[in-house]
């Protein structure tokens, strides 16, 4: 089944007369990122074309050193750091204009250390997320005001010891997901107070076994990702019951048809957006090791319904010992101590 | 007999029906590309014949696609051509409402509109109107609301946005791009006084509004601050009424948590009896956890005599969650009881759960 799931990857990047592949023009860099990442863990990463790939990294990269999503689109820093996680997964960093790239995410920094997406504005912490990503695995998080980063960053921690996008913003998954990533990368991991939030985001859980992103809501299989990982970097995933997890995921997985509906008893859906198929993908490869559970209990060819927003993935070279889910160099992937230093 | 004979017409008359829906598509498709007067691809319409359209970079395409796709595949191929000369047109602008109808979440698109409607000094009440539609149509798009803020940043008019995200939260309560633009106006434009109200109203609607009960502690915290013993006196009293009518609702326990966890849960009087009345009423997994809460705290500013008792109530509490209230996070329940126990337990007895033979006695085993 495995198989079934690389020779979909592998033909996506072939089916450029697709409706669906035009769709997903604009976020098209994410999902070759996602798409390579599967490839990678499935072992089937030769099977992508390389140098295809990086001649159009290389055609998306703009004056200003901001990458874009797909040719002909503006830069931003989603798509940079995609563009940079690609580079990592093949080793050739030097393609790109490196400096460029770091004077980019410099000029997106804010006087209060926030990040713009782009040049027009937009404040986010998941573009924090992505500027120190960008950085750490650049090697040049030297290059911005980190102290102030990390303050506006700390700035979005709520009363319930989540994170939201800005000052004020509600506690929601995806974004701590990226305020811990930050905080892990900037080396600040112990100015989470891990407890108080490990007990939100395993509050996370229902009696399903599966995931929501925020009090109240449902869950969805794309959850299992930022709750995990996020878990994972501070340090408390024994918290989440495991078991329950692993079958609420497998449960979404439709035998008949293929694919995984975002809860079970949901109907599996043909999504418009291949890539985020794609993403769905990703997500759960790279939790089930977290689950303890071997990837051939992936069944499904296709996926299915995801309302999630691009670009918060890992990067993880079969070359290098950086962690995937912290990124850091140091962890090695066996366990996000919260109290070591970042790389 | 009859009834077979029925049978085959109906089957027949199936068959017929199916065969004429098929043909009915075919000529629809065909009516659909030819006829001038439904939908003309901009490859056709006259006044765009002196723009070279720019396919995907990938190249042209072999294969003969559905109707739906051509039409994208035209409006981004003029799309492309516009960036390319950086044209800046009445056109141009029409042309970007086509390409945000096929593809919202274009962030390019958006990027160029904004370029436009500058250029062109166009209405920006009407940019307004036309980012109502496109909101209601699409309420979780990141970009529109981000084009929507930008405007009315440059019309400096927030006048409409609270009425209008009202309308957005009345179809999703918890629509997340609506909270945070609420934020931002609130913010920027110091429109405090009535969102208190607003909030409460939204509970009156649903309890469990976890983005409503943020906004209660946004707003407070922006205005009167929660220092003041009368307005976190008051917030108790809130959270425990709307916890009555609610008692499993985490986000009622978080916000009170929440609001008094740093001045210390045991310091606030009268607030532990209150809760230990509601468990026998209105017991949850989140009241026990909270009564937990209290106890922690309370070991941390107790005599050692006191913290005796103190401590087997925690420790009681993680058990009955562990083992039974709440059990699909034992694992956090246990590690509460062993760092509590770590931390206060050496000259506690051991608790029922650990039953353990005197040393001193060796070969005698109590059973259990």
């Amino acid at each position: 089944m495995l198989d079934k799931h690389a020779d979909y990857i592998a033909a996506y990047g072939s089916k450029k007369d697709d409706y669906e592949y035009t769709l997903s023009e604009y976020l098209r860099m994410s999902g070759i990122y996602w798409g390579l990442t599967v490839m990678d863990l499935m072992g089937h990463l030769p099977r992508m074309n390389r140098n295809e790939i990086i001649d159009f990294i290389k055609a998306c990269q703009h004056e200003c050193g901001g990458i874009s999503a797909s040719i002909g689109h503006d830069p931003h820093l989603l798509y940079t750091l995609s563009a940079v996680q690609i580079l990592c997964l093949y080793d050739s960093l030097e393609s790109i204009d490196v400096d460029k790239v770091v004077a980019y995410i410099v000029g997106l920094q804010q006087e209060d250390g926030s990040f713009a997406g782009d040049k027009w504005g937009e404040i986010d912490t998941r573009f924090s997320f992505c500027a120190v990503a960008t950085l750490a695995l650049l090697g040049k998080m030297d290059k911005i005001d980190v102290d102030k980063a990390v303050e506006f960053v700390l700035s979005c921690m709520n009363f319930d010891g989540g994170f939201g996008c800005r000052p004020g913003s509600e506690s929601h998954a995806g974004q701590i997901y990226c305020c811990t990533g930050f905080l892990s990368l900037t080396g600040q991991l112990h100015q989470v107070n891990a407890d108080l939030l490990g007990w939100w985001l395993c509050e996370r859980q229902l009696s399903s076994g599966g995931l929501n992103g925020r009090p109240e809501k449902l869950p969805d299989v794309c959850y299992s990702w930022w709750v995990l990982a996020s878990l994972k970097i501070i340090g408390r995933i024994d918290w989440i019951d495991k078991a329950k997890l692993r079958r609420f995921i497998l449960a979404c997985q439709d035998d008949e048809m293929g694919g995984f509906a975002d809860r079970p008893g949901d109907v599996v859906s043909c999504r418009d957006c291949i890539v985020d198929n794609i993403f769905l993908l990703c997500v759960i490869t790279v939790c089930l090791p977290l689950l303890l559970l071997p990837l051939r209990w992936i069944r499904s060819t296709h996926c299915s319904e995801s309302q999630v927003s691009p670009s918060w993935g890992t990067t993880r070279s079969s070359r290098s010992t950086r962690c995937c889910v912290c990124l850091r160099t140091s962890c090695r992937g066996t366990g996000c101590n919260p109290t070591s230093s970042a790389n | 007999m009859s009834g077979l004979e029925e049978t085959s017409n109906d089957l027949l008359k199936v068959k017929r029906d199916q065969e004429l829906d098929a043909d009915a598509d075919e000529e629809l498709e065909d009516d659909f590309l030819v006829d001038s007067t439904r939908y003309l691809f901009y490859r056709e319409r006259k006044e765009w014949a002196d723009l070279e359209p720019v396919p995907q970079d990938d190249g042209p395409n072999p294969v003969v696609k559905i109707a739906y796709s051509e039409k994208f595949s035209d409006v981004f191929d003029y799309f492309r051509a516009l960036l390319k000369t950086d044209e800046r047109s009445e056109r141009a602008l029409a042309l970007t409402a086509e390409a945000i109808e096929l593809n919202a979440a274009n962030y390019t698109v958006w990027h160029y509109r904004r370029v436009l409607l500058q250029s062109l000094s166009k209405d920006l009440r009407e940019e307004m109107r036309y980012i109502t539609d496109i909101i209601e149509e699409q309420p979780k798009n990141y970009q529109v609301w981000h084009h929507r803020r930008m405007v009315v940043e440059w019309l400096n008019d927030p006048s409409k946005e609270l009425d209008f995200i009202a309308d957005i939260l009345s179809q999703d309560a918890k629509n997340y791009h609506a909270w945070q633009h609420r934020q931002w106006v609130i913010q920027e434009y110091k429109l405090w006084d009535n969102e208190l109200e607003f909030v409460e109203t939204l509970l009156e609607e649903d309890v469990r509004n976890n983005s409503a009960w943020n906004q209660r502690h946004f707003v407070i915290s922006q205005t009167t601050g929660f220092s003041d013993p009368v307005v976190v006196e008051r917030e108790i009293q809130y959270c425990l009424n709307q916890i009555k009518k609610a008692p499993h609702n985490e986000s009622a326990w978080n916000y009170l948590k929440g609001m008094l966890q740093d001045r210390g849960l045991s310091t606030q009087p009268g607030l532990l009896e209150r809760v230990q009345e509601l468990k026998e009423t209105h017991c949850s997994p989140y009241l026990l956890a909270f009564l937990f809460d209290c106890y922690e705290d309370a070991l941390e500013n107790s005599t050692e005599e006191e913290q005796k008792g103190t401590l087997e109530m925690a420790l009681e509490i993680c058990q009955l969650l562990a083992e039974e209230k709440d059990t699909i996070r034992r694992e956090y329940w246990r590690f509460l009881g062993r760092s509590l126990k770590k931390k206060y337990g050496n000259f506690v007895e051991p608790t029922a759960d650990a039953q353990e033979p005197p040393a001193s006695v060796p070969g005698h085993q109590e059973s259990s």
